[in-house]
């Protein structure tokens, strides 16, 4: 029986609204093409929403030292030289002018005291560099650019999920999904596809994502044909909370340690003075006193050893908790109250600049942060790997099919700097849309393939057919997320990876048989169930490039192998559908780096 | 640790009632990890809205007991467990599934309320200067996360429908958020007065009260609009004022 469906036609589909999904199709559509736009939530609740710290560009309002070309080789550095460098440059360069066009649409930054956009200090930048709106600036990204986006004429699909990407010949030509109200289903034809879909986090159990994580974005390219990049690197951001548990890896910002927060084991310890990598070094202090300099905006300090890369920070933490040296409940304290013995006011002075963070610790674990330090443990944040693009337009190894923001790979290499994924969201969500709408005017409609549709939509109702299975899809998902967490998780061994493999193998199955109940409409059974093939094929790939990676970088490390090797720098891993279904992976020699560019990185040394 | 029973409301369109669960609830659980844990293990397509689990997101509202709240940020311990607590969708929004309420009505309302219009930039490099003391209440206005909850709690919209007569306070916020931005030269006051309905609130301040973020929306932005309106339409100075004023 042929499946019924509503089909829809764009020039543009974009799937995602965070920061990246909005900016691409905004731009599309200023191009004058027709724009779609998919999001699994309501519009203005994505992920991006959650982003407290602000966005990096250097725009030189607080000290006039810095330059894009300082911004690419703090980005560089960060991501130890793994990154797309022509990303980074873009980044980079673009990056001010993201910020001052979100001004234009009416975005409320904090302001210094000669009225320009304020700008913060963060871990692995070395001036003052992020433009914030106290720590919720996430939450301003994604409101401006939805107050905007809605009168510009395009198309928002609220909650609906993409389970497909249809392809005409080598090209992606649209999408299958369904409405998550009615469960009904829908084809969506477009001559260019954005995924801006955001991370993966959920595939872990200790996660700062929400559901929505769940790297459908990865998934889909992967499944049409785009190859993923650099998938082993997950960055754990350092300060997640830990108590009560349910609050369990819910994000406690950086900017606290921006602030001056300090961290202590449970001797009150500043353990992180203990280790501060080479290549840092020079820009770090190790006098206390000169810290606090730092975060209180003087110029010739150098930053306290709390901020340095989330990577390195989230290792330490790992460190002092396996020695015995954590707090009561397997983490490490963060204080920011004990800044009452420098500034007069201390505790509304930390209200007004850390609002979210003070009624997050008092709502959820009644814990007064201007009075108490906060037990933070580490906890999958971000995924730096992702879809491999062309830096300049965004588009992957398919034709039609383009990425950005998380999603996408490239920009953050080995390990992403704080305050770079907005600036990335807006240059690269720009720049996607862009490209895309250029694609998309330059090519003809794809023809849809009924059997494709036919197919996906058979796959999509499977799982309610399985009246015979015990086991629902939460079972499949959970013991998913508990093992990716013990097996390729923040240390990682090579033959506890290998049981990963075999494990995900399994939960394959298990995942085929996992039964549903009830019907079609706002089902989230059903839901999670259609979201296990993404969280599945994601956690192959990174459990597959974690052990090709032979040494230690960025957000990966190796206990055993547990120095940089030099070989392993020169390359990046890719992974791809191979024509039998099965998952390769390869490992492909970074591009050399321009003189121009190498010359920017000697000189910021 | 402790049983608690919850009555959720179940059902759609056409109707629904009360279900009893009985369940486990530990220390620092929120109403939404109840909820989940019910979807878990005794209901898998127990339907509800949520996304960061932080207050930051605005997708979980409901009514607790009776009173709407974001059910991430209600802790167990903020609520009386000796007999059993009610979980409802919002009232005032047409109900989908469950705890799941057609919201669709909002993002129509916001889409009709004129943009942001910014006066030409202050530097030649195309950027404008703003003091902070000066966008302090804008800001406060724009730490809205869009739950609805303030439209849910008002009488005008609860229980007297006025969908297409009155925006609600969420979108007084809004407007006021534009009308107060140092840059911005739109003139939103006649649509206020007219089609947006702001005479409809009699300040019954219902919506501060439930707002999670703490904005004062009565105070600080529905009551200045207000006055706005009547300055701008009722004062005989003005209007004198607005014949006689030179054009351009």
């Amino acid at each position: 029986m042929a499946t019924n469906y509503e089909t829809f036609e764009y020039d543009v589909l974009v799937i995602g609204a965070g920061g990246a999904g909005l900016r691409a199709a905004i731009e599309a559509s200023a191009l004058g093409v027709k724009v779609g736009l998919v999001c699994k939530s309501l519009l203005g609740k994505a992920h991006t929403v959650m982003a407290e710290g602000g966005m990096a560009a250097a725009m030189a309002n607080v000290d006039d030292r810095d330059s894009w070309k300082v911004h690419f080789a703090d980005t560089m550095r960060g991501g130890q030289y793994l990154n797309n460098w022509r990303m980074a440059e873009l980044h980079a360069k673009e990056a001010p002018a993201r910020v001052y066009e979100l001004e234009a649409w009416g975005a409320v930054f904090d302001r210094t005291k000669d009225g320009k956009i304020l700008q913060r200090n963060f871990g692995g930048h070395r001036y003052p560099r992020l433009a914030h709106v106290g720590d919720r600036t996430g939450l301003e990204m994604i409101r401006t650019l939805q107050d905007h986006g809605i009168h510009q004429g395009i198309t928002v699909h609220m909650e609906w999920t993409i389970v497909t990407l249809l392809k005409d010949g080598n090209r992606v030509v649209g999408a299958f999904g369904y409405d998550r109200e009615r469960g009904r289903f829908k084809v969506l034809r477009a001559k260019a596809v954005v995924v801006a879909s955001g991370g993966l986090g959920r595939a872990y159990r200790i996660t700062s994502n929400s559901w929505e994580g769940t790297g459908d974005g990865h998934s889909l390219a992967y499944h049409a044909g785009a190859d993923l990049l650099d998938m082993e690197f997950i960055q754990f951001h350092p300060t997640g909370m830990i108590w009560p548990p349910s609050v369990q890896g819910l994000l406690v910002t950086e900017g606290v340690r921006g602030e001056g927060g300090i961290l202590l084991n449970k001797d009150g310890k500043r353990f992180m003075f203990d280790d501060i990598p080479d290549n840092y070094k020079s820009q770090t202090s190790t006098d206390p006193e000169e810290g606090w300099r730092y975060t209180q905006g003087d110029k010739n300090a150098r930053r306290p050893p709390e901020l340095l890369t989330r990577d390195h920070v989230a290792r330490c933490i790992n460190r002092e908790v396996k020695a015995g040296r954590g707090s009561p409940h397997g983490g490490v304290f963060l204080d920011i109250a004990w800044i009452k013995e420098k500034i007069p006011n201390a505790a509304e002075h930390i209200k007004k600049k850390l609002p979210s963070m003070y009624h997050q610790f008092m709502q959820l674990a009644n814990l007064d942060i201007t009075r108490e330090p906060m037990e933070i443990g580490p906890t999958t944040h971000y995924v730096m790997g992702g879809v491999r693009v062309n830096g300049d337009t965004q588009m992957s190894s398919v034709p039609g099919l383009f990425a950005a923001g998380e999603c996408a790979a490239g920009l953050h290499g080995a390990n992403r700097l704080g305050g770079n994924s907005l600036s990335d969201l807006l240059v690269f969500g720009k720049r996607a849309g862009e490209y895309a709408a250029k694609y998309a005017k330059e090519s003809p409609a794809g023809k849809i393939d009924d059997a494709q549709v036919e197919e996906a939509a058979r796959q999509a109702l499977e799982p309610f057919e399985r009246t015979g299975s015990a086991e629902g899809p939460y079972q499949v998902q959970h013991d998913l997320q508990t093992m990716m967490q013990d097996l390729v998780g923040i240390v990682r061994r090579e033959e506890e990876m290998a049981r990963a493999l075999d494990g995900i193998s399994q939960l394959k199955e298990r995942a085929a048989k996992a039964a549903v109940h009830g019907h079609r409409e706002y089902n989230p059974g059903w839901h999670t169930a259609l979201d296990l093939k993404h969280l599945l094929t994601v956690s192959e790939a990174i459990a597959r490039s974690a052990i090709d990676r032979k040494e230690s970088r960025g957000g990966h490390f190796r206990d055993d192998f547990p120095e940089k090797s030099a070989e392993a720098a020169k390359v990046n891993t890719v992974i791809s559908k191979a024509a039998d279904g099965s998952m390769q992976l390869r490992r492909e020699p970074i591009p050399a780096m321009p003189d121009e560019l190498k010359q920017v990185i000697e000189e910021m040394k | 640790m402790k049983k608690v029973t919850f009555k959720i409301w179940r059902g759609d369109a056409e109707g629904g009632e009360l279900i009893e669960y009985t369940t486990e609830a530990t220390e620092g659980m929120v109403i939404l990890d109840v909820v989940h844990k019910i979807q878990a293990t005794q209901a898998n397509d127990l339907s509800c809205r949520w996304n960061c689990k932080a207050g930051k997101c605005g997708s979980c509202s409901a009514e607790i007991n009776g009173v709407p709240r974001l059910m991430c940020m209600t802790r167990m311990d903020m609520i009386p467990t000796h007999q059993p607590v009610t979980i409802e969708p919002m009232r005032a929004f047409p109900r989908i599934r469950d705890l799941v309420t057609d919201v669709s009505w909002n993002f129509r309302v916001k889409q009709k309320i004129k943009p942001f219009k910014p006066r030409t930039p202050d530097a030649p490099d195309g950027t404008w200067r703003m003091q902070q003391e000066d966008i302090d209440r804008v800001q406060e206005f724009r730490k809205c996360i869009e739950c609805f909850l303030c439209q849910d709690v008002c009488h005008v919209l609860r229980d007297h429908h006025k969908h297409e007569e009155f925006i609600g306070p969420r979108f007084l916020v809004y407007t006021a958020a534009l009308e107060m931005h140092p840059l911005d030269t739109e003139d939103r006051l006649p649509e206020l007065k007219q089609a947006h309905g702001i005479g409809y609130c009699n300040i019954t301040k219902c919506c501060t009260k439930v707002c999670p973020e703490h904005i004062t929306i009565t105070d600080n932005a529905i009551i200045p609009l207000k006055e706005r309106v009547v300055d701008d339409f009722y004062d005989p100075l003005g209007w004198l004022w607005k014949l006689l004023r030179p054009k351009g």
